[in-house]
This record gives structure tokens, sequence and C-alpha cells, in this order.
């Protein structure tokens, strides 16, 4: 199996069913908490999406784009983690 | 926030992001980059900042304060605007060296252009920013 196949038939469909899974948890999350790591979770799905992509077209331009969304992601997460901390402050 | 771990990771994070910025600035016009995503790459760096060690701190690290930031940037791109005036060319024609220069590349009024762009950039991230961590 070539390293295409493998990508487009095992990895692929596995990272699919993950941001089927982590959406259901994302929409039914009790608590906020739970979605902001959901959030996250999301995120960092989609970070994989943007690199197996990018080794499929041979563009490493791509990793630039998923680096920035890793860093969006480090951030929104840091703030809702914040502003759930100041929430409970109250 | 008061976590060390964050504390520590932003201490490392913040000139790692600025410098990531300035090669996001300088490789634009012909590849991906450019002004703007460099300058909210720089401005996401102190925010992250300011997270950590709190608003007063990153105001004493940035030093000007960021409004100043805008009409600086417009200027830029004004100056870079008007300058083919002086050769006979149309306004916001691209001027370019003949020869490239070392570590940097071509270099053209362009870049000046693009360097208002990221001062405009930051400057108008972080004042919205600031002012509505200052409400909260």
């Amino acid at each position: 199996m070539s390293f295409e196949n493998y990508f487009y038939w095992v990895i692929v469909p596995i990272l699919a069913v993950s941001v089927i899974l982590v959406f259901v948890r994302f929409l039914k999350g009790p608590s906020m908490a739970d979605r902001v790591i959901a959030l996250d979770m999301l995120f960092l799905v989609s970070i994989c999406i943007i690199a197996i992509f990018s080794m499929l077209f041979d563009q490493s331009t791509f990793l630039d784009i998923a680096m920035l969304f890793a860093l969006i992601a480090f951030f929104s997460t840091t703030v809702y983690a914040y502003y759930i901390e100041q929430k409970n402050k109250r | 926030m008061k976590s060390l771990i964050f504390r520590t990771a932003s201490d490392y994070l913040l000139p790692l992001l600025l410098l990531f910025s300035i090669f996001l600035l300088l490789r634009g016009h012909y590849e991906p980059g450019g002004g703007f995503v460099g300058g909210l790459v720089a401005s996401m760096a102190f925010l992250i900042h300011s997270f950590a060690y709190g608003l007063t701190q990153t105001r004493k690290i940035i030093r000007v304060n960021p409004g100043y930031l805008m009409p600086v940037g417009l200027l830029l791109a004004l100056v870079a605007g008007i300058a083919p005036w002086f050769v006979g060319l149309p306004f916001l024609t691209g001027l370019w060296f003949s020869e490239p220069l070392r570590f940097i590349g071509a270099v053209s009024s362009v870049l000046v252009f693009d360097i208002g762009v990221y001062l405009v950039v930051i400057g108008t991230t972080l004042t919205i920013f600031f002012s509505i961590s200052e409400s909260v």
C-alpha cells in the first residue's frame, strides 16, 4: 500500500470519524468546560487534516497555516479558561 | 492568570512568535505571508504575554501606546504610495531595487507599504483587545 492510499483510506477516515464524535460532545457537553475542550479537540483534528493534505499535495506552505491555526487554538483555549476562572470567582 | 506553566511558556513564545511574524512579513508579496498576517501573529504574541503577566507588564514591554502605531503605519503606506510620483510613474507603482539584498531578498517600495500595514494591524488589534480586557 503506497503512502497516498494509506492516507486516503486509513488516516483521513479515522480523522473524519473523530471529528463527528468530538462534534457530538461539543453539542451535548453538559458544562462549559466540556465544550471548550471539545472545541480545542476540533482545532487539533483540523490541524492534523491540514498536515496530511500538505503531505499529499507536497505544499510546505500549508504547514504555516497549521501553525497559525495551532496558535489561535491555544490562545482561544487560554481566553476561555480565563473567562471560566473569572466567572467562578464571582 | 497565575500559572507557572503558562508564564514559562509565554516567555519562550513571545520572541519566537515575533521572529515568525517578521519572517511572514518579509516573505510576502509573491508567497503566502505579508503585513496583515505578520501583524496578527505579532499582536497574538503580545496578547498571550498580557494574559500571562497582566496588562501593565505588557504595556511596559511595548513602551508606546498601541494607538499611536496606527497613524505611523498609515503614514508609511502613504509614503510608499507617493514615492513613484517623484520618478514620474503612477500612484502606488512598485519601485524595485535592481539587486536583491543579502538575507532579505528583493526589496521594493511594496515592502514599505507592507510594514505600514503591519503597524496598523498591530495597533488596531492591541487597542481593541486591551480595551476589552480592561473592561472585563
